[in-house]
């Protein structure tokens, strides 16, 4: 299979903005001719000028259009960004969401005439719990670090309610760079413990670390390397001793889906990103949606409101009378469409199907290493005999070393085969780390098309490390200067019209 | 001297978090080495350390009391540990718009901030000669 991506490029630049297509007093919609009333608007609150684009319908369509075409999304092709979990997005789910009764329904609407979107909820709720082996779960964080956040803020209430000084939360090396930021964030210091050998947890350095002032561990389990936290009781042991909490970074939830439990493992509290683990679009903003699972100690900390259910009445409601609460974290109840798909999801993947997500996904991921293990630029760190769960780190520091090929080059090059980059570059315990995550929806075709992808890239980069310097070529844009990128950020139109010279 | 690449220079102490500390009078100027700065790849942004702030030499396990500010490159952003306890004095403001020098003269425009160190007698023992880090680099491969 050769890939070439669409470029949609005139001599003078790619597909021009939306606002230099624009032309005065072109318009893509026709109002209705009835006369509306006049509204008064203080002269000082009214606009004169409205910077909007003006363009016909089919310019727009166009323009689009050739933008998804210059665009790599998990509809176009594989997907291995490693900790993000890029599987496919069954279309029901989307097609549920976009039902009337889901989409056009609004959060200041009377309880009695959103039964329908309270009980949705409600039930969402009770799938979660009885997956992650907690007590209660709230919708209301819009992405994952906003539910890690949220963690750090119930951690805190937990502690002050029992008149507990406690300022630190230990965080492994591995970990997400979000965990060190949301328990910051929170007020607390960060301590960070090292990994073992084995790419887990230091058990001792743990040990050393934790005292009186632990409010939390926050812990990835499977961690970042794609490794079973497989002491993970020790390490609860460990926490709870002194007094602290267990905190579960879900990132990683698709390695031991309906396998185990974080609440059984001894988390207190449990994140979710349901736009990983259960299939919700993400990349590019999102909306994202990022539940909180918490044992029976930490409910009453949990925002308001929650949703109950009256048996007598078979009504459901929404409970404000919390007096612990933490407080509101959200506008309302969440990302209401998220949750709509993703409850569809578990629905449609039942019980069994949740199990058999993980088996594929992590019989995926041992496939590729398995594959790839051997061949020469391509190691494994930690752990190279055991198995590896959902997803697996290589580090090519051979290729570093030996031809001056670094981890980036290869994610470039990959993209000239028609596959998205790896995540690179992380863990920052892996030197030239790549990691990948295929997920369980990937077939063997499409994996085998990925290791042959790997294999002649290593085979390049003795042979022509040149090719590999000068990718992408056959994408719609080439190499990017990611440096200049980062120190001169041209982010908005307004930006980019005060440069000197256009790019 | 050279070990594969990477620069050492004689002269300065250095840390196994790959920092480098030159004595100048009672004070101490602080950086990053050659070393750390390949390996971080194109520095982006740079977070310097409050003036004032004071800083306690850099033991395991790590704390928010023994950083001197961050280093952002494309690939990560990496703390800047402090190689001894003390006083931030002066930091350099020239990184704020020219984070690059840090790549590109990682021993002497790239320098990042002053200490006043409070036990130089005390921990100086901890820090390492150009031969040590020498030796240090060579077991990273």
């Amino acid at each position: 299979m050769k890939f070439k991506q669409a470029s949609w490029a005139s001599d003078a630049c790619l597909e021009p903005l939306v606002f230099e297509l624009s032309r005065a007093n072109r318009t893509g919609y026709t109002l209705p001719q009835k006369k509306l009333p006049e509204v008064n608007i203080p002269e000082n609150l009214a606009r004169t000028k409205l910077e909007l684009p003006e363009l016909s319908e089919p310019e727009i369509v166009r323009h689009y259009t050739r933008l998804s075409q210059m665009n790599y999304g998990v509809d176009s092709g594989f997907y291995p960004l490693g900790s993000c979990t890029m599987k496919y997005n069954p279309k029901i789910c989307e097609e549920l969401a976009a039902l009337e009764t889901a989409s056009c329904i609004h959060p200041y609407q009377d309880e009695d005439t959103v039964q329908g979107a309270l009980e949705l909820m409600y039930k969402l709720e009770r799938c979660l719990t009885e997956i992650a082996g907690v007590a209660r779960v709230c919708l209301h964080p819009s992405a994952g670090a906003h539910g890690e956040f949220l963690g750090m803020l119930l951690t805190r209430a937990y502690h002050k309610s029992r008149g507990k000084e406690s300022k630190e939360v230990i965080v492994p090396d591995s970990a997400h760079g979000t965990n060190f930021a949301s328990a910051a964030m929170a007020g607390f210091d960060v301590i960070v413990v090292p990994s073992n050998s084995r790419g887990r947890v230091d058990i001792e350095a743990l040990r050393k670390a934790v005292s009186k002032k632990t409010a939390a561990l926050m812990l990835t389990n499977p961690n970042t390397l794609g490794l079973f936290e497989d002491e993970i009781l020790e390490i609860a042991e460990a926490v709870h001793k002194v007094g602290g909490l267990l905190y579960y970074d879900g990132a990683n939830l698709n390695g031991i889906l309906g396998k185990t439990r974080p609440g059984d493992m001894g988390f207190d509290i449990v994140h979710f990103n349901l736009h990983k683990t259960f299939s919700t679009p993400h990349g590019g903003g999102g909306p994202g949606s990022g539940p909180i699972g918490v044992s029976r100690k930490l409910e009453k900390f949990l925002p308001v409101p929650v949703i109950e259910y009256n048996k007598k009445r078979r009504r459901y409601y929404l409970d404000y009378n919390r007096p612990q609460s933490v407080g509101k974290i959200k506008a309302f109840y969440g990302n209401f469409g998220v949750l709509v798909k993703a409850y569809a999801y578990i629905l449609l993947m039942g019980a069994n199907g949740l199990q058999e997500i993980t088996e594929a996904a992590v019989l995926n991921a041992n496939y590729i290493t398995r594959k790839l293990q051997g061949v020469e630029g391509y190691e494994l760190k930690f752990d190279a005999s055991g198995p590896c769960k959902h997803e697996v780190v290589f580090s090519v520091e051979p290729m570093k070393k030996n031809y001056g090929v670094k981890a980036h080059f290869i994610a470039k090059r990959l993209l000239d085969f028609g596959v998205h980059a790896p995540t690179y570059y992380f863990p920052p315990i892996v030197p030239e780390a790549l990691m990948i995550e295929p997920t369980e929806t990937e077939t063997k075709e499409e994996l085998d098309r990925f290791i042959a992808a790997m294999k002649e890239i290593a085979e390049e980069a003795k042979s022509h490390p040149d090719k590999l310097l000068a990718a992408p070529t056959a994408t719609a844009i080439g190499r990017l200067d990611e440096a200049k990128a980062s120190r001169e950020p041209i982010l908005s139109w307004r930006m980019y019209r005060k440069l000197p010279s256009k790019i | 001297m050279k070990v594969g690449e990477h620069e050492i220079l004689e002269g300065l102490y250095y840390t196994r978090s790959h920092e480098w500390i030159k004595f100048e009078g009672n004070l101490a100027r602080v950086g990053v080495t050659d070393y750390a700065q390949k390996q971080l790849g194109d520095v982006v942004y740079v977070e310097l350390p409050e003036i004032g702030k004071s800083v306690k030499q850099t033991t395991e396990p790590k704390t928010k009391e023994m950083e001197l500010g961050a280093v952002e490159s494309i690939k990560a952003v990496s703390a800047v540990y402090s190689p001894l306890s003390g006083t931030v004095k002066e930091t350099n403001q020239v990184l704020q718009d020219r984070p690059e020098l840090i790549n590109t003269s990682p021993y002497s425009e790239g320098w990042i901030c002053v200490l006043e160190p409070s036990n130089i007698e005390g921990e100086r023992g901890s820090l390492l000669s150009p031969d040590a880090y020498a030796t240090f680099l060579k077991t990273l491969g």
